[in-house]
């Protein structure tokens, strides 16, 4: 996977997660060009695009769209079950997601992603395991450790 | 705000994001921000010692900041800082500050480097995870350095926890993508490639994805993987939904695993040992059969995750393209798919079927669906569906269908999406001619093509067509006969007004025999769109009337009206008043013969790669394989049949017309060539400004363009390549221009310009070297000759045709010099110039630009070719590698085009990362054929690039590698 984008449907960028070295400036092209197209498109469309020489997977929830960019090699449908999977663990986390959870507790968001995908790979897809490692840094929180 | 608020609540940062959610304009918004900046660096800077958890907090503002999409330039130092915090939540807040937020400061990389290396060693779980996510997420080449010899370490520790393995596996891949140069192998690997036997199926869901982009590079290194991935994926296959517990996913066992090991063996040619390929036709068997039983769910994530098996497999039947059965029951399977009510499904299966149809076991399976998948093209609701079947159906035309399919691509054009238009254009425009029976239907379709969409008909389409009925005597009656009848409309497109002059200036005579369509009826009928068309079409048609001169002597008093009119003759337009100026004193100078010998009919173009083609290549882009597949199995009726073309390979080798060795080459070829072209697409129209891969068949018209200019201007010694470059003092300064291409000015001073133009063939070459006098002065005792110093003479051979010894003003001056490769060099021949001018005499030496590269013929090759070849050739003086910084920016089509220009062939979809160029190529010279392959891999975050050449003599690669350097 090259990137992963969570955009509403106003067109607001809420998670940008980036695999592959981009500068700001280009980053910020490519969400831009693609949350319009995506935006553009109608619903019960298909969920895959040719986007220049990436294969774009995207899904709508609620008022979020979830949006990876995978390589020609890659498999769509698996990539749009790893955005179920992630939908699942932030509502397992948070207790049925919404929006408002992905923007007041961003930095959330990010740590699950870090733990289900790293490099642009799946790295845990067991639920459970994924939340147990969540639950064990929440718990670490406020503990201080001998340096 | 949310009721949950896990860990520790920042109750400042929460104020912060409802504030930004309440502000009523972007300028509330800004001036929001603004102010807390201002707030959070007046704290950094204070003088009291902010606490862990103001640190924390400001650190997370920031970051809410950029991600909203704003600059943040400080509190990099704060967040590195937090790094060595005690308490964990900081330190994690300070890792996504410096995941997200990277700075190539060299400073703080070193401290975030030490950080990082702490929590490596702190034998923490969590913490080592921490930083190997921070790895991981950064990439940097700088934490490659630091760390790639100490991530497989604690990757293949015997006492490392599952979790950080996972971590660690994952993070090696990224570094791999990103420095694969810096990450070593060694005695880790085999114990990497174990980690498939692994109990935990995370730590095998992780090292699969590692071991599938490291076998990628290095397939031999990672060999024993298949037997290893064929077992573990029979085991999933056949265990019962319940087995795995929580990596069973909606009631499939652990389809992201499954999906990565069947990816994995796509590395591989099927198995040779026979129980393992038996085991591994079982697994592919009962996936199948898994298709047919009735669901376990109605959940769309269960029928996902197994079709996304199903797919998956299919891909490596397809990539294996060996079991007959297997290929036809994946046909048969996608061929359900494509009625499926899932537009997901449907998109799919066309997607799949395209490379099926390459595969000669299945081509006729995926025929029988043509029906459906013509009805896709009318029916779906969504373009990217719709574009799938264009795919679809191109991959599957051949001789039998190809009328119904061109029929129906053509008449869905009138109704498609502008965004696939040019596509289908292109794609229409090269099954017509790849399949044309007789000429006339493919005249038929391409003038279709440009009645229904004249707009996206690309140059490339246009000059094909007269390519081809230039070279056809049988259909240019009728092509003159139709572009007259379609010229009628009142409206035409102007692609079609270029077409039709075209047409009518070289075969009017064939209709002028019909009252219908005399002479003076073609003529006014073109120049009733004269007024409506751009520059280079009337620079066109102006070429059209003076052949109709030629053609029809009773219009010529009617045509020299035309050019003798001010609006032709005082044109704004330099090249239309050229064009009128010149073609009315031809008309009135020139006797009868001598008009019938420059305004000849054209002589036929060389057989090549249809330019359109290259053109749809490279609108595809890279790894597109089918397309490339397709070409390789259905290329031998390319151009109708009579060359004979037996790969895709045979652009450069295209032999040189027979008319370009004929007695009145220069009369014809060159100069008529320059009449019909205008001036910004000269060359094009040989397909030779496409790509500069073709730019070995350019001589006949070259050498001639030179000469009509010339003939006509006689005043400057306009060398009509290219616009002069800076006059410099180093005589080699131009030199490294040339590696790339053929064509251009190597040198030039107040008095002199040399101009090359140049063929290269297996291991002979000819170049022409133009001596332009940039003086009015005639140059006296001119003398020009070619040394080969030291070894080079031994290695090279260059002869000097001799050329007059005096130059006129004004004049230019052309030498031939033969040349041939006797074995590999480095050094390059000197050029001598000597003449006297005004008395003094000038003394110019200057390098001659004939590299070892010239020599190159492109080689096509696969994937598993290449790199079979390339480990091949893996022994330590066979490979020299060079990382550089790079000089010039970094556009891929530049670079592309720089190394087709170097002569190897663009191999696209070889290598893993889309990012990277691979090459191959044979330099030939009289004593042996070398085999080269070559990969660049630019780094643009560093801007740098690492050239790596493999070669079977090692100072082939040192000398290809020093060339090919320079020119990034």
């Amino acid at each position: 996977m090259q990137f992963m984008l969570l955009f509403s449907r106003q067109g607001k960028l809420r998670l940008q997660k980036w695999y592959v070295p981009l500068s700001d400036k280009e980053r910020k092209k490519i969400s831009r060009d693609l949350v319009q197209t995506i935006l553009a498109r109608k619903p019960k469309m298909c969920s895959f695009l040719e986007w220049r020489d990436l294969k774009i997977v995207y899904k709508r929830y609620a008022s979020l769209y979830f949006c990876c960019a995978v390589e020609d090699q890659d498999n769509e449908l698996i990539t749009l079950e790893i955005i179920h999977r992630y939908v699942e663990l932030l509502d397992k986390y948070f207790g049925s997601v919404c929006e408002l959870d992905i923007i007041f507790n961003f930095e959330k968001a990010y740590f699950i992603l870090d733990e289900f995908l790293l490099g642009g790979e799946a790295q845990e897809t067991s639920k459970k395991n994924v939340l147990k490692a969540i639950e064990q840094a929440d718990l670490l929180q406020e503990c201080t450790f001998p340096v | 705000m949310p009721a949950v608020s896990k860990g520790d609540g920042m109750r400042g940062l929460a104020v912060f994001i409802s504030d930004i959610r309440n502000c009523k304009s972007k300028e509330a918004e800004i001036k929001r921000i603004n102010k807390e900046l201002a707030n959070i660096r007046s704290k950094f800077k204070g003088d009291k010692a902010l606490d862990g958890y103001s640190k924390k907090k400001y650190v997370c503002k920031l970051l809410f900041i950029f991600l909203l999409g704003h600059d943040i330039d400080f509190g990099h130092m704060e967040a590195v800082n937090l790094l060595s915090s005690n308490k964990y939540t900081e330190k994690q807040i300070g890792y996504l500050f410096i995941s997200v937020l990277v700075n190539s400061n060299s400073d703080l990389i070193s401290l975030i480097n030490n950080a990082i290396k702490n929590d490596l060693s702190s034998r923490n779980p969590t913490f080592m995870n921490l930083a190997l996510h921070c790895i991981a997420n950064v990439g940097s080449r700088e934490m490659a350095e630091a760390f790639a010899a100490e991530v497989p370490r604690i990757l293949v520790a015997g006492d490392t926890m599952d979790s950080v393995k996972q971590s660690a596996a994952l993070c090696l891949l990224r570094l791999n993508r990103t420095s694969p140069d810096l990450v070593p192998m060694g005695e880790w690997t085999t114990r990497v490639v174990h980690l498939l036997n692994d109990q935990h199926l995370g730590v095998v869901t992780a090292a699969t994805s590692l071991i599938t982009t490291l076998a990628q590079k290095s397939p031999e290194d990672f060999k024993t993987s298949v037997s290893l991935a064929v077992a573990r994926l029979s085991r999933i296959v056949s265990s019962a939904s319940t087995d795995l517990q929580d990596y069973t996913y909606y009631f499939v066992a652990a389809p992201w695993l499954s999906v990565k090991l069947l990816r994995l063996l796509q590395c591989y040619p099927p198995p040779e040992d026979g129980a393992i390929r038996g085991r591994l036709t079982e697994c592919l068997e009962t996936i199948l059969n898994k298709a047919q039983e009735p669901p376990k769910s109605k959940k769309v994530q269960h029928s996902n995750a197994k079709n996304a098996v199903l797919f998956e497999a299919i891909s490596l039947i397809i990539h294996h393209d060996s079991e007959p059965t297997l290929l036809v029951r994946a046909c048969n399977q996608l061929g359900q798919f494509l009625q499926h009510r899932e537009t997901n499904l449907r998109y799919l299966a066309l997607e799949s079927m395209c490379t099926l149809a390459s595969s000669e076991f299945s081509h006729e399976a995926v025929k029988t669906h043509i029906e459906t998948v013509i009805n896709a093209l009318k029916s779906e609701r969504d373009v990217s569906v719709r574009q799938r079947a264009v795919d679809l159906l191109y991959a599957m035309c051949d001789r039998s269908n190809a009328k119904q399919i061109v029929a129906e691509m053509l008449s869905y054009l009138e109704t498609a999406d502008y965004s696939i238009r040019e596509e289908i254009v292109l794609k229409v425009a090269i099954l017509a001619e790849k399949y044309a029976v007789d000429y006339t239907w493919y005249v038929d379709t391409i003038l279709n093509l440009i009645r229904f969409a004249g707009d996206y008909v690309s140059d490339e389409v246009w000059y094909r067509v007269i390519q081809i009925v230039i070279n056809r005597d049988e259909v240019q009656g009728y092509a003159a006969k139709t572009v007259f009848e379609a010229l009628q409309a009142p409206a035409c497109h102007e692609n079609l007004v270029k077409v039709g002059g075209y047409i009518l200036g070289e075969f009017g005579n064939l209709i002028a025999g019909d009252s219908r369509s005399s002479p003076l009826i073609q003529f006014d009928l073109l120049h009733s769109k004269f007024h409506l068309c751009s520059v280079p079409t009337r620079a066109l048609l102006l070429s059209a009337y003076i052949k109709f001169i030629n053609l029809f002597p009773e219009v010529k008093g009617t045509i020299q009206e035309v050019l003798r009119s001010d609006s032709q003759l005082r044109n704004a337009d330099v090249e239309l008043q050229q064009r009128a100026v010149e073609y009315l004193r031809l008309s009135c100078i020139a006797s009868t013969d001598i008009l019938a010998t420059v305004l000849e009919e054209m002589p036929p173009f060389p057989e090549r790669e249809s330019s359109i083609l290259a053109k749809l290549k490279r609108k595809k882009g890279p790894g597109n394989l089918h397309l490339d597949l397709d070409e390789n199995r259905k290329e031998r009726s390319v151009n109708g049949g009579t060359a004979d073309h037996s790969s895709t390979t045979s652009n450069a080798k295209a032999p040189m017309p027979p008319q370009a060795s004929a007695v009145p080459v220069l009369r014809s070829a060159g100069p008529l060539f320059q009449v019909f072209a205008s001036p910004t697409t000269s060359t094009d129209l040989l397909g030779l400004g496409s790509t500069i891969a073709t730019q070995n068949s350019a001589p006949p018209a070259s050498k001639g363009a030179s000469l009509l200019v010339d003939v006509f201007s006689g005043n400057t010694a306009a060398f009509p390549v290219e616009t002069p470059v800076a006059v410099g003092p180093v005589a080699d300064e131009n030199f490294s221009r040339f590696v790339c291409k053929n064509n251009g000015v190597l040198y030039e001073n107040q008095l002199l310009q040399i101009g090359l133009k140049s063929e290269f063939r297996q291991n002979l070459g000819r170049m022409y070297v133009f001596f332009g006098n940039k003086t009015s002065t005639q140059f006296m005792n001119f003398a020009a000759s070619v040394v080969c110093q030291d070894a080079l003479q031994a290695q090279l051979n260059v002869h000097a045709k001799p050329a007059d010894p005096t130059v006129d003003g004004g004049a230019q001056l052309q030498q031939i010099l033969n040349i041939e490769c006797v074995s590999d060099f480095v050094d390059a021949p000197v050029l001598n110039i000597q003449f006297r001018y005004g008395g003094t005499l000038q003394n110019i030496a200057v390098k001659l630009p004939i590299t070892l590269n010239k020599f190159f013929q492109p080689t096509e090759m696969t994937s598993l070719d290449f790199f079979q070849r390339w480990k091949q050739l893996g022994a330590p003086q066979q490979e020299v590698q060079n990382i550089f910084k790079a000089r010039h920016s970094m556009d891929i089509e530049v670079t592309k085009a720089k190394i087709m220009g170097f002569g190897a062939a663009l191999l696209d979809g070889v290598d893993p990362n889309p990012f990277n160029f691979v090459g191959a190529g044979v330099i030939h010279t009289k004593t042996t054929q070398v085999g080269c392959l070559l990969r660049l891999e630019p780094n643009t975050q560093a801007q740098m690039y690492r050239l790596t050449l493999r070669t079977s003599r090692g100072t082939v690669s040192q000398r290809l590698c020093d060339l090919l350097s320079e020119q990034f």
